[in-house]
């Protein structure tokens, strides 16, 4: 593939903590192009993280090659590592991870002030991404006055707003009921193919799964499958079907 | 980027707005007592110096040597006629001189109606006053005019009007000293006791020609009153003296001089250093307490840095590097620095004018301790608040995103 966005090959990760040796990644080699949108399963302790944290550029691979739009990243220091995460990545975790205390349009700007992007540039794009999210008009309030799923949709905004090449999301919906979940996908399907993002997404819900176009399953840090997904589940459509089951039980508790 | 990386600092340190102020409060205490200790110290220092020069500004006294009598038997200081007045002029010509006068004293007994009293009269020049820092509290000096005419004028100690019962009227009295009739023209302010415990008042000062002339028929000058230009050319100034007696006495050098200086600068060292120790024992005791402030901002900086790794975590997440991490936590902790002392020095000036005010104490605020404290405090905040922020720039952002 000429146009990828990564290309592992051959990625080894060792854990050396003096008394352990914990082989996490024992040779990976991915290719992921652009505009796909990936989900990588896998139980706990299968080095998923693991996986995650080197596509993320958080951690240095022990050995083997990472090439993310086609420059070499395996290499990079702390702080150009995080540039390149400043300039080419969007994360999106599970608890969220917004600054307390700090409004929504500040918590998207973050990426861009470590940028060094001017302040009026910064509210013109942050306006521009919360607006994609569906946040216009929740600006100023802080993570503690947004709902989970508003929450979530401001991190996603976050890690849209410096024009990522990838956008890499680990459990996203785990702290969200199944609606939000769907409403959470429905965002990121959006995203994909409206504006072509590439999304790593890692999750261990098989329903979520299905909103991606492929999946790769690593087990004992291999991969042991790697399928496009056959039955794509349309979040969008999934929403409509979900609103008057939603209807039914907030009836019910009422 | 480091505007905006400020405002995330400042903002950081009003969301907790009584820690932040409680950290202020121990550079505050420091910085003002450090400002109040220097400063009342200072004003200790000011009032010794103040003590001393009363003593006579600049003071150095030049007597003559000993008369080597028959048998080798030496009388006191002053006894030998080596000094002339050609020799105080040379003196006056000193780069390091400010004045000179004679001193010739004599022994007398004066009368004024049915009134006497035995005191010491004084041979000097107008000069005297200056040198001597005394002054008139009725009447005038007498003048240059006095001296060259060796005119029989008198200037009187309080203690002497007292004893001849002179009353308030003293000025234009005639007194008799020795027998011969002169005028008094002033008064001398009271000046009580001399640290020696010699009372100052109880002198006659009559112009030195009368005295050299007209009651000891001498022709040399047992005693000269020197004062130096400045307290710190006094050293100079008894060197310049030397040579020049030395070389008008036709003495080779290291010949033993026929003279002897003495000035007053041991003893205002003495107590110059006994409150300079003073200042700086006081200082260093506030300074103690800056440094206790320091360590209570590195405290809750590194408290600061436990609590918040969640959010250091997502900061390197989005990009930030090491050095924007390690800055904003900088800037927090200078900035309590900073404000502490802004703080702490407005709060000592307060203090130490209200100590003096109270204590009738000299105080002296002075600029240098206000711009030591200044930055000292900002040093304290960046020396403290490095350790903190370099602990929170080397987190690894995986761990720190997990840390709950």
């Amino acid at each position: 593939m000429t146009e990828s966005v990564i290309h592992l090959e051959n990625i080894h990760k060792i854990y050396d903590t003096g008394a352990v040796r914990v082989h996490a990644l024992r040779g990976v080699s991915l290719d992921i192009g652009k505009g796909e949108f990936v989900a990588i399963m896998g139980s706990s302790g299968s080095g998923k993280s693991t996986l995650m944290n080197t596509l993320g550029c958080l951690d240095r691979p022990t050995s083997g090659k990472y090439l993310l739009d086609g420059m070499d990243v395996s290499t990079l220091g702390k702080d150009e590592r995080a540039d390149i995460r400043n300039r080419k990545l969007g994360f999106v975790f599970q608890g969220y991870n917004l600054l307390r205390r700090t409004t929504a349009i500040e918590n998207v700007e973050l990426p861009l002030i470590y940028a060094g992007v001017n302040a009026a540039e910064r509210t013109r794009r942050s306006r521009l991404a919360l607006a994609v999210v569906g946040l216009a008009s929740r600006e100023d309030n802080a993570p503690n006055e947004l709902s989970g799923g508003q929450q979530q949709r401001v991190a996603i905004a976050r890690a849209l707003v410096n024009g990522p090449s990838l956008l890499l999301a680990d459990e996203p919906t785990g702290n969200l009921d199944s609606r939000t979940s769907v409403e959470i996908m429905s965002v990121f399907q959006q995203l994909n193919e409206e504006a072509g993002l590439t999304i790593v997404l890692v999750t261990h819900e098989p329903d979520i799964a299905q909103y991606a176009k492929r999946m790769i399953v690593v087990k004992d840090g291999l991969i042991t499958r790697d399928d496009l997904i056959r039955d794509r589940r349309n979040a969008a459509a999934d929403l409509a079907k979900l609103k008057p089951v939603v209807d039914e039980v907030l009836e019910q508790t009422i | 980027m480091i505007l905006p990386v400020m405002k995330m600092a400042f903002s950081a340190l009003a969301r907790n707005k009584v820690r932040s102020a409680l950290t202020m409060l121990g550079i505050i205490i420091g910085v003002a007592s450090v400002i109040t200790m220097v400063s009342l110290g200072q004003g200790a220092q000011i009032q010794v110096q103040d003590q001393i020069s009363s003593m006579g500004t600049n003071l150095l006294i030049v007597s003559a040597g000993s008369q080597r009598g028959a048998g080798g038997v030496r009388a006191g200081g002053g006894t030998a006629s080596t000094i002339t007045l050609e020799d105080v002029a040379a003196l006056g010509q000193a780069p390091s001189v400010s004045a000179v006068s004679p001193g010739v004293t004599a022994s007398v007994t004066l009368v004024a109606g049915n009134q006497n009293w035995t005191t010491r009269a004084e041979g000097v020049a107008p000069t005297y006053l200056a040198i001597r820092n005394r002054a008139i509290s009725a009447g005038t000096f007498f003048t240059d005019s006095d001296v060259r005419s060796a005119a029989r004028v008198a200037v009187v100690g309080q203690t002497v009007v007292n004893q001849l019962m002179l009353g308030s009227e003293a000025v234009g009295q005639m007194i008799r000293v020795r027998n011969l009739p002169f005028r008094i023209v002033g008064v001398l302010t009271a000046k009580g006791q001399s640290s020696f415990g010699q009372d100052q008042d109880d002198t006659v000062l009559i112009p030195y020609t009368t005295a050299m002339k007209k009651l000891l028929s001498a022709t040399y000058v047992p005693t000269v009153y020197v004062s130096a230009a400045d307290p710190a050319a006094t050293t100079q100034a008894e060197a310049q003296i030397n040579d020049i007696l030395q070389q008008r006495h036709r003495k080779q050098a290291g010949q033993d001089p026929d003279f002897n200086v003495r000035n007053l600068t041991d003893v205002a060292d003495a107590a110059e250093s006994t409150t300079r120790v003073m200042t700086l024992l006081l200082g260093g005791i506030a300074g103690v307490s800056l440094l206790v402030g320091g360590i209570g901002i590195m405290n809750i900086m590194l408290v600061s840095v436990t609590e918040r790794t969640r959010e250091i975590g997502i900061r390197m997440a989005v990009g930030a590097r090491s050095n924007a991490v390690q800055n904003q936590f900088l800037i927090e902790s200078l900035a309590l620095g900073l404000a502490g002392g802004v703080i702490g020095i407005l709060l000592g000036c307060g203090v130490s004018l209200l100590v003096s005010k109270i204590a009738a104490w000299p105080s002296a605020i002075s600029p240098m301790s206000v711009i030591v404290s200044a930055v000292f405090s900002m040093a304290i905040g960046v020396f403290f608040g490095y350790y903190p922020a370099r602990k929170a720039a080397n987190l690894d952002p995986i761990e720190a995103l997990r840390f709950e």
